[in-house]
């Protein structure tokens, strides 16, 4: 048994807004993000989060794992929905991972990720180590443009580990090149310029060469480099600072996705892995206030991972959007008529969350012991109508299943923050159904007899208590072809 | 099966109020113009009602819970006044209520109104209400033409109907509506419309465009009923009588358990087939003279039509179209202007549908009056969802006793 990363897994949301659509709409008033147009940013659907895309990024990961031996879940953002509730609370229940478990949350710096993959690659419990950001931006910021949506997930643990930690290094230093606060709402950031200057480039190569001398490696043994920057060429600056080869330098996926804030660390290394060979030497650097920096063999179990979408996949489970005004209504941005019919109260009783949060949260059903019959949601009385045993009902979980379109429409009438609501039965194979909301999903590809598959999204917004409730909605389950490691 | 209530209860008298958006009357005073028509056709004192029942819906908007709201409107004189609610059928359960009084002998002469103030929200369409604290949580955001609107794809699916011609039945059924409308002083909606204005309104629902939806009115409806030999020693002739009232309920098979296709109301066949053994009817197509049923959507009726086992299942389209339930076809359907556009405030439709029915069968329908004077009358509402949903059956007719 050896310590390490047994899988990963990454998401990037569907949405790709085009630059161009920023730029065209704020060229008037800023003409530098003319030339910023180019290429495209990954935005979260209105019904995603930080802990929905942490979600779909661990079950990505989980694949073909056995999620019972999950011992901790590990959850790092800077934009975590809830601050007064664990967020990787709600991540475990979702994916129903049982309460015997750890969890904790870390925030408030881009590199929470690296340093919490940092702490778990210790050795100790295995666990989930997720990142995963949707940060807010102003209109017409130069962050809108290079910021995108996205998540990434890592199982470290022991067993039969497809990268192994060499070394790592960190430092802190209380570098402000951009804070946010609860009073401020939006990021404030520094000169680009002096953050380069003054912030990676003296604050970084020191912590590169202190971990390659750890690992007792030269820079030249480092094939992957993966450091996320922002502004042009400073990863391969950085890169040339330690000595890395400029060849190693990986892309920061600028022009297909974006910076998806504390998670693109794990997001890039994610990548990297993807495409990885046996022996290869993968670095990542998180930068924030210090640098944490991380180094990685690539073994032989790379092979045997199956196959998961990944990076690769998501960002080929891709739909272009050219509407930027649906991004800032998206993200309340600008103020928005929504219509009487959207002040209807949203109100979630949380005893009843709690009772009922196997149904809600973990999307787990029933099967009858009696008759067979799988049901949803788990009920006293068994709906099969040759049965109506009593209490006769374990726990079938339903997250997993694959089911298709019974009926469906797509509603004009009833309020939706991204209208037509696409509904409908959505019927499980093995037994069971369920009348579902829609996402991610287009009105002319809806069909009866499509498969959907179960993803977990946000189900209202309560304006007036500041809540969000989550529950499972159904998508298009034949998403692309291309897979992050087949 | 039990024997059942058939010639036991005759209509005394009924009323309806005139159904629209009627902004300058509260619910009450819609109750009030119900009942001065019901009591005037009775022929009889408030004093000698024993007991009444109240239907009404969404009682969040107009009078709150409750049967008082009643008893104060009419100023009933302390009589046993009970309120009840059950989706769109809740107008036909006050009804029931007031029946079963009368069958049972616990009442000589009851009263059942149903009353709905549904312009007071402020936007169009049916008010937006909770559902309940957990299906809040996991019903999918959907209003009411959304669920119905999947009727027709899985209508679609099952019967490999093209979407154009089950589209064109749907649009038949409106015109047809709006046609019985414009002969009905008391509908809300009077105007006369084409195929055309159908297959181009505004998309509401896929495939549910604006005109595929019944008009949303305030309004009220009252029926009097009591035993035939009491409504004879009050000097009626021509009596109505109730043949049957049946109701059935989903338990959540069709929400829950595949054996279900989302192309029909199976609660609608089975309430259809208990009501035509109660009523003693063999063949519905032949013996059936008249048909009110609950069209809140086109499609809804539609496949109504082979719920109720008048036409053969997949052959709607075909009955439709042949023009076999217009106002001069062989079993006239909505011939009032049915929900589409006599108008639907909930709690009053059950009762409204039976009215026309005995106008009907009395030669009082004016202009829309059938040549043939009807013998055998159905009405239907279907309250909730197709995949979950009460549906309620009366059928009423001469009697012959």
């Amino acid at each position: 048994m050896t310590f390490g990363i047994l899988a990963f897994g990454a998401y990037i949301p569907r949405l790709r807004l085009q630059r161009k659509a920023i730029a065209d709409a704020h060229g008037w008033f800023n003409a530098a993000l003319k030339g910023q147009g180019k290429g495209e940013r990954a935005i979260a659907n209105w019904d995603e989060d930080a802990v929905t895309m942490a979600v779909e990024a661990a079950r990505d990961c989980l694949t073909g794992q056995d999620a019972s031996r999950v011992e901790a879940v590990q959850m790092a953002s800077t934009t975590f929905p809830f601050l007064d509730r664990l967020n990787s609370g709600v991540v475990a229940e979702a994916l129903n991972l049982g309460q015997d478990l750890a969890t904790a949350d870390a925030g408030q710096t881009q590199r929470a990720a690296t340093s919490v993959l940092m702490t778990a690659l210790r050795g100790g419990p295995a666990t989930l180590v997720l990142a995963s950001d949707k940060r807010p931006v102003k209109a017409a910021s130069p962050l809108e443009m290079t910021a995108g949506d996205g998540a990434a997930a890592l199982l470290v643990g022991a067993g039969r580990p497809v990268a192994t930690l060499l070394a790592s290094a960190t430092r802190t230093a209380d570098f402000v090149d951009h804070y946010r606060t609860p009073e401020s709402e939006f990021d404030y950031q520094w000169e680009e310029r002096w953050i380069r200057d003054a912030g990676y480039m003296p604050l970084v190569p020191p912590v590169v060469k202190a971990c390659l001398a750890k690992a007792g490696l030269g820079p030249e043994a480092v094939t992957r480099f993966c450091m996320p920057a922002v502004l042009a060429k400073v990863a391969n600056s950085v890169a040339k600072a330690a000595g890395i080869p400029d060849a190693a330098v990986a892309d920061n996926l600028h022009a297909v996705c974006g910076e998806t804030g504390a998670a693109h660390p794990l997001v890039m290394l994610v990548a990297a892995l993807e495409e990885a060979k046996p022996g290869e030497t993968i670095m990542v650097v998180g930068f924030g206030q210090g640098a944490d920096v991380l180094l990685f063999e690539v073994t032989d179990a790379i092979a045997d991972l199956p196959a998961r979408l990944g990076v690769k996949g998501h960002l080929a489970r891709r739909k272009e959007e050219a509407n930027y005004s649906k991004f800032l209504a998206f993200n309340d941005t600008i103020a928005m008529e929504r219509g009487m019919r959207a002040e209807a109260d949203k109100q979630t009783a949380l005893s009843a969350l709690w009772r009922n949060r196997a149904t809600v949260t973990a999307f787990v059903g029933g099967r009858c012991t009696q008759c067979g019959t799988l049901q949803f949601p788990k009920t006293r009385v068994c709906v099969n109508p040759n049965c109506t045993a009593i209490d006769t009902q374990v726990p079938e979980p339903f997250a997993a299943k694959t089911g298709t379109i019974n009926s469906y429409t797509a509603d004009r009438l009833t309020y939706s923050p991204d209208p037509p609501a696409c509904y409908g039965m959505i019927q499980f194979e093995e037994g069971g159904r369920w009348m579902m909301d829609f996402t991610d999903v287009d009105e002319k590809d809806l069909a009866v007899g499509q498969p959907m598959r179960m993803m977990f999204r946000v189900k209202d917004m309560d304006s007036q208590r500041g809540f969000r409730r989550y529950f499972w909605k159904a998508a298009p389950a034949a998403v692309t072809e291309t897979s992050g490691r087949a | 099966m039990a024997k059942g209530i058939r010639d036991k209860v005759a209509i005394l008298g009924m009323g309806c109020s005139k159904f629209g958006e009627r902004w300058d009357m509260n619910a009450e005073d819609l109750m009030v113009e119900a009942y001065v028509e019901a009591l005037g056709d009775a022929g009889i004192e408030t004093k000698q009602i024993d007991a009444a029942w109240l239907g009404t819906a969404i009682e969040e908007q107009h009078v709150g819970k409750s049967a008082v709201p009643l008893a104060v409107a009419l100023r009933l004189p302390y009589i046993p006044v009970t309120r009840v609610e059950n989706f769109c059928a809740t107008g036909t359960e006050a009804f029931r209520g007031a029946v079963y009084a009368v069958a049972s002998g616990a009442a000589d002469i009851a009263l059942a109104l149903g009353v709905e103030k549904l312009k007071d929200t402020g936007y169009g369409g049916l008010p937006q209400r909770g559902r309940g604290t957990l299906p809040n949580m996991t019903w999918p955001n959907a209003s009411a033409p959304g669920y119905f609107a999947q009727l027709a794809a899985a209508y679609r699916a099952k019967h490999g109907s093209a979407p154009e011609d089950l589209k064109r039945a749907m649009a038949h059924v409106s015109v047809k509506s709006h046609d019985n409308g414009g002969r009905n002083a008391k509908a809300h909606l009077r105007n006369k419309i084409t195929i055309d204005t159908v297959l181009n309104s505004p998309m509401i629902a896929e495939p549910l465009g604006l005109y595929d939806c019944c008009g949303v009115s305030d309004g009220a409806a009252c029926a009097i009923v009591t035993t035939p030999e009491i409504a004879r020693s009050l000097g009626k002739r021509d009596l109505v009588s109730v043949k049957a009232l049946q109701v059935s309920v989903s338990n959540g098979t069709e929400a829950q358990h595949n054996s279900w296709d989302g192309s029909y109301f199976a609660t609608t066949r089975i309430a259809a087939t208990r009501a035509y053994q109660e009523a003693g009817i063999a063949k519905p197509r032949e013996e059936i003279s008249l048909i009110e049923v609950h069209d809140c959507f086109s499609v809804t009726e539609l496949v109504t039509m082979e719920d109720l086992h008048i036409s053969a299942e997949g052959r709607a389209i075909h009955d439709i179209l042949d023009g076999f339930y217009d106002a001069d076809g062989t079993i006239p359907c909505q011939i009032d202007g049915g929900l589409k556009c006599f108008g639907h405030p909930i709690g009053a439709s059950g009762l409204r549908m039976i009215y026309e029915m005995y106008l009907q069968m009395q030669g009082r329908a004016g202009e829309r009056q059938r040549k043939d004077m009807p013998r055998l009358g159905l009405t239907h509402n279907l309250g909730g969802f197709p995949h979950q949903n009460v549906c309620s059956i009366s059928i009423v007719g001469r009697y012959e006793g």
